[in-house]
């Protein structure tokens, strides 16, 4: 039928119709070509974003020049038995892990920590934190083993002593410690409770130790942290979809069905990277810049007034177990982090550290405080950039639509995945 | 008859909010495009010549690093004895270094340490460089694109 149309055409007219035809093949084609380009190509500064973010750009463990013990495998053993040991509270039912749970990632899904009474930030997780620069949401400490002695003698955390902590570990656990670290100084005369803590009822008995009484104690105060953060330290992310999807982009190989990105997937991961901006704060393998931003969270649900790092720096160098205290092994040099540290300032004024966003998807509810409740929430507070009520927040409205937010959500999705940690890490140890 | 155009506080407002919007919108643009990311620069009045030198080829994102500056004057003398201090941040981010780096000691034949640099996210930086030596006070101004 075609053919007999074609040949009542008039010569002019079947040069047209020829042309047509090629034309609109052609036309077809590349946009077929481009439409096939468009869901796999990043361009040359996109794909070094994507590098940047993998698991596989991000290096070996750094050091910690601060705790000597960070790679002893009996210090992460000890330190696995003490995150676990409720005995290292006033109560004798808080551990480390009441609040950072193994099986949430290390979290504990609640607005604000509860230990022995209720805390007034959010439970932050542990997960690949070996990488980070500074601790607790304000940065109050610069290190693994500074951080983990923050809870331990906070009146609402696990709410004891450090001189209660030095006598558990010489009953429950001196052929540990002192195969690690030396002999246990003695004890006696050594009041049941004694710590240099405000308003904690233990102060005037410490007060009232000789000085070298004190620094011995908290010498072994300061070796419970770094035990901890011996076993902290093992715990790290494992790669996810996303991070197989780079190696697969980077490789230019074809995307395998457990790496393939769906359409939503795509779109959310280009614009994180893209218009959304989110990498500016959310970089590196970890997602996390590591430095403390405002991004006018609400105040309205905080327990108590808190101004973020611009009080946690303060705290971060007056910090009795900082990098630079008697407690740290570090060298002149060393901890760069605390010497050059932004003192003071407006930037500082309720600006929290951005938490890794790896396994963020299981972790609501989220900010400083769980002030928001789902990562939906987040995006929509992200989108609005609302003022902050104190101090200037950074961010830019981005008026992102509701399939946007869900673009950025299915991405987020892709950093899902499990932790790695040396055999049995992820559980309670057996000897408790 | 028609009245004449009058800037009420309405049109003010409208004016701002267009103004804060074409802020708002072009604050995380790009960076002009006819920028110097020279490692050596003229200071601003002319008085010196200085050279940054990072560690290694590239600038880093998210490490802290430390730099050598080579200060000379604007005849080619090195400068040894200086007051330098150091600041920068991001121009359309509005903010500052994340760190405050110093300069810690003098190297020699115009050389100088600077420790505590960090740039802790990609785009457009400024590192400033406050020199004050006998040939007077000058700035230096260094454009880093990550």
């Amino acid at each position: 039928m075609y053919i007999f149309a074609f040949m009542r055409m008039r010569p002019w007219q079947r040069v047209a119709f020829i042309f047509g035809v090629v034309l609109g093949t052609l036309a077809l084609t590349t946009t077929l070509q481009a439409h096939s380009r468009q869901r796999a190509r990043w361009s040359p500064k996109e794909r070094a974003l994507l590098r940047s973010l993998s698991l596989a750009s991000q290096g070996p463990m750094p050091e910690d020049p601060s705790n000597r013990y960070a790679d002893d495998d009996a210090a992460a053993h000890l330190g696995h038995l003490l995150f676990f040991d409720t005995r290292l509270s006033r109560t004798g039912t808080v551990s480390c892990a009441s609040c950072h749970v193994p099986e949430k990632n290390f979290q504990d899904g609640l607005r604000v920590g509860r230990g022995v009474g209720d805390g007034s930030r959010r439970t932050m997780p542990i997960a690949g934190t070996a990488h980070s620069s500074w601790y607790f949401w304000d940065g109050r400490a610069d290190s693994q083993w500074a951080q983990a002695l923050g809870p331990l003698e906070n009146p609402v955390e696990h709410g004891g002593d450090r001189t209660q902590y030095a006598r558990t570990m010489a009953r429950e656990y001196r052929a540990e410690y002192e195969s690690i670290f030396g002999p246990l100084p003695s004890l006696a005369g050594v009041p049941a409770h004694a710590a240099p803590v405000a308003a904690s009822g233990s102060e005037a008995a410490w007060a009232r130790l000789p000085v070298g009484t004190r620094d011995d104690i908290s010498r072994v105060y300061a070796n419970i942290g770094k035990a901890i953060a011996a076993y902290e330290r093992r715990i790290d992310f494992a790669p996810t979809r996303f991070d197989d999807y780079v190696a697969a982009e980077l490789a230019s190989a074809s995307q395998s069905p457990a790496s393939g990105f769906t359409a939503d997937e795509e779109a959310g991961l280009r614009l994180f990277i893209g218009n959304a901006s989110c990498v500016n704060c959310h970089n590196g393998p970890q997602f996390t810049d590591n430095h403390f931003h405002n991004t006018g969270v609400r105040r309205d649900s905080e327990p108590s007034p808190d101004s973020g790092r611009s009080a946690g720096v303060v705290k971060a160098l007056a910090g009795e177990f900082s990098c630079t205290s008697r407690y740290s092994d570090s060298r002149p040099g060393d901890c760069a982090e605390l010497r050059f540290a932004v003192a003071e300032g407006a930037e500082l004024v309720r600006a929290y550290k951005p938490p890794s966003l790896r396994n963020v998807v299981g972790r609501a509810p989220y900010m400083h405080a769980g002030q928001l409740a789902s990562l939906d929430d987040v995006l929509q507070h992200y989108s609005d950039a609302p003022s902050a009520a104190i101090g200037h927040s950074e961010l830019k409205a981005l008026h992102l639509s509701a399939g946007e937010r869900r673009q950025i959500m299915a991405f987020l999705g892709t950093l899902t995945g499990p932790l790695t940690a040396p055999s049995g890490f992820l559980t309670a140890p057996t000897r408790n | 008859m028609r009245p004449s155009f009058r800037f009420t506080a309405r049109h003010r407002s409208v004016a701002i909010a267009l103004v804060a919007l074409i802020a708002g919108c072009t604050a995380f643009a790009q960076a002009p495009r006819d920028l110097d990311y020279s490692r050596t620069r003229a200071s601003q009045t002319g008085l010196y010549r200085g050279t940054i030198r990072p560690a290694g080829d590239s600038i880093p994102q998210g490490k802290m690093q430390s730099w050598s500056l080579h200060l000379e004057t604007a005849a080619g003398a090195p400068v040894d004895s200086a007051t330098i201090s150091v600041d920068g941040g991001m121009p359309k981010h509005g903010h500052g270094l994340p760190t405050k780096p110093q300069v810690t000691r003098s190297l020699g034949n115009g050389d100088h340490f600077v420790e505590g640099i960090k740039f802790n996210m990609g785009g457009w930086w400024v590192v400033k460089f406050h020199v004050s030596a006998a040939a007077g006070s000058d700035s230096l101004v260094f454009n880093i694109s990550l």
